[in-house]
């Protein structure tokens, strides 16, 4: 376990082929369902062959992340597939096309990568993204993630509680909140040259619901490095939320005594409120909440309470106004 | 000549649709299929109806007034696009649920607007034969089939009302339709000035 950090250093040309096979295996075999299918439906054209012979190199292009364990916090709901998940991406900093962030970020750098640790905390800080991997040991969560849009995915995330670095960070007692900033940069993230929303983007969390277990502090995802179109280095994953709520690419960790401001309620405040949780009841001002799309599912299924968490988190929020408090 | 290019014209606005299949068929319609299907059915509806408004000040400017015999196809291809685009959201969206589709209707302001655009086109495209034409009387049929400056600009405040926080795209679209629209502007005070100055000739 005390190597963990510098497996995870590995480039891919150190990672023996051993390790991906099964990955690309499984993906060839999707691959391969979907063009028998296509030929079964005598549809199949040299298009579809082609793809099929040399399937699309991104879906290969992560560093395996060794001694991961399971988490009790996994639903064993269908994992969507994972090329749903790196190309289908709502990342405004690269594009506000689904699928621009998949082809932008592929450059983009996450080493060397420091997360800077201020406002009220003992002492400030600035850490290193591998000091920070090295903080516990990565689980596999494997949650539902519900769009503000009406759709959602089930992804297996790495990562620990973010807990585990709260904990490190030692906010002092007046500390009620924690905010979470994105990079700032134009050149490398090509969608911050237009001022569609405000950069660089900012989401926050109470205090005792950053400290939740479920709240991921997230670094990998399909038991690999976390995807730059997906907030690689790092992210946080907070399951009952909306995704917008997930802040990527994180560069800076801030404890405040104040509810911080997040970049969606600056953008348009009576459509995205500070808590964002998850629920059926609190229609968006302009569409319904009550339902989502699955990402490969036809119709529409109904959308749960805290995203299907409530049992967990209700407890968080029991006495307040959740249609105040949106 | 004619004869020759309205096949032409009829599949090339198909075109769109047969692009769609062929994704469709070939998984390339991306990770939400629905979505691509809905957004691009949205689309071809009011680039149609943009077309079809751009036809009159075409012909004028370029004074090609032949072009007149595509605009009913053109008119209808929006309506057909529009249609998709409807009856994607009212089956796979509310599994044709009336009660349903008619709370949303009501209580979302981007669904009412396009609703409304697509009841619009409704009279136009039953009106749309030369027998309404004839029927009607030349002066009423265009009057009716004014409805199109309403049904477009509902349609693009549809768009304008659904989007998150980029306005880029529907904003082109009410780029074109302003552009369109104060072309008829321009042309109506300058014809009233005309006929204003005859009245005075005939005066003096």
């Amino acid at each position: 376990m005390k190597d963990r950090g510098s497996m995870l250093l590995k480039k891919s040309q150190d990672v023996r082929s051993s390790e991906i096979t099964p990955k690309s295996l499984y993906l060839n075999r999707r691959k391969f369902l979907a063009g028998a299918a296509l030929a079964g439906a005598a549809a199949a054209t040299g298009a579809g062959l082609r793809e099929l012979i040399s399937p699309s190199t991104t879906a290969l292009a992560g560093t395996k992340i060794d001694g991961i364990k399971k988490s009790p916090f996994s639903t064993t709901e269908t994992v969507t597939p994972y090329k749903d998940v790196t190309t289908y991406n709502n990342y405004y900093e690269f594009s506000t096309d689904k699928d621009g962030p998949a082809k932008l970020a592929q450059n983009f750098r996450t080493r060397p990568w420091k997360v800077k640790i201020d406002g009220l905390v003992d002492k400030k800080q600035e850490l290193d993204i591998d000091a920070i991997l090295k903080m516990a040991p990565p689980e596999e969560r494997i949650y539902r993630h519900r769009c503000v849009e009406g759709w959602s995915i089930v992804v297996p995330w790495v990562g620990f509680s973010l807990s585990e670095l709260i904990k490190r960070a030692n906010p002092t007692s007046k500390a009620k909140f924690v905010e979470f900033t994105t990079i700032l940069d134009m050149s490398q993230m090509p969608g911050q040259q237009r001022n569609v929303l405000q950069w660089p983007y900012v989401e926050g969390l109470r205090m005792d619901e950053a400290m939740h277990p479920l709240a991921l502090l997230c670094f990998g995802m399909y038991g690999e490095d976390l995807p730059n179109q997906d907030g690689a280095p790092l992210r946080v994953v907070v399951p009952w939320k909306y995704g917008f709520k997930s802040a990527k690419a994180i560069v800076r960790i801030r404890f405040t005594d104040r509810q911080p401001l997040n970049t969606w309620n600056i953008s348009a405040p009576t459509e995205y409120g500070f808590y964002s949780n998850v629920n059926p009841n609190v229609d968006h001002p302009r569409w319904s909440q009550a339902k989502e799309r699955r990402l490969g599912e036809f119709f529409k299924r109904p959308t749960l309470m805290f995203n299907g968490y409530a049992d967990q988190v209700a407890s968080l929020y029991t006495g307040m106004d959740l249609k105040k408090n949106f | 000549m004619l004869r020759y290019l309205k096949p032409v014209v009829f599949l090339a606005c198909l075109a769109p649709l047969g692009w769609l299949v062929w994704r469709g068929l070939h998984d390339a319609l991306g990770a939400n299929p629905i979505e691509a299907i809905t957004h691009s059915t949205g689309d071809c509806t009011l680039t149609f109806l943009l077309i079809t408004l751009s036809v009159t000040p075409l012909r004028k400017l370029t004074r090609q007034y032949w072009l007149i015999n595509f605009r009913r196809m053109l008119g209808l291809f929006a309506f057909f696009y529009g249609t998709l685009h409807l009856l994607i959201w009212a089956y796979v969206d509310k599994r044709f649920d009336m009660h349903d589709m008619l709370a949303d209707v009501v209580k979302r302001r981007f669904i009412t607007a396009g609703m409304t655009a697509f009841a619009l086109m409704i009279p136009l495209a039953l009106t749309s034969t030369k027998w309404s034409i004839r029927k009607l009387g030349g002066k009423r049929w265009q009057l009716l089939h004014r409805l199109i400056y309403f049904s477009a600009t509902a349609g693009v405040i549809h768009y304008i009302w659904l989007v998150k926080a980029d306005l880029k795209k529907p904003l082109e679209y009410a780029s074109v339709l302003a552009v369109l629209m104060l072309y008829r502007l321009v042309a109506w005070i300058i014809s009233r000035s005309a006929a204003v100055g005859k009245v005075r000739a005939s005066e003096g």
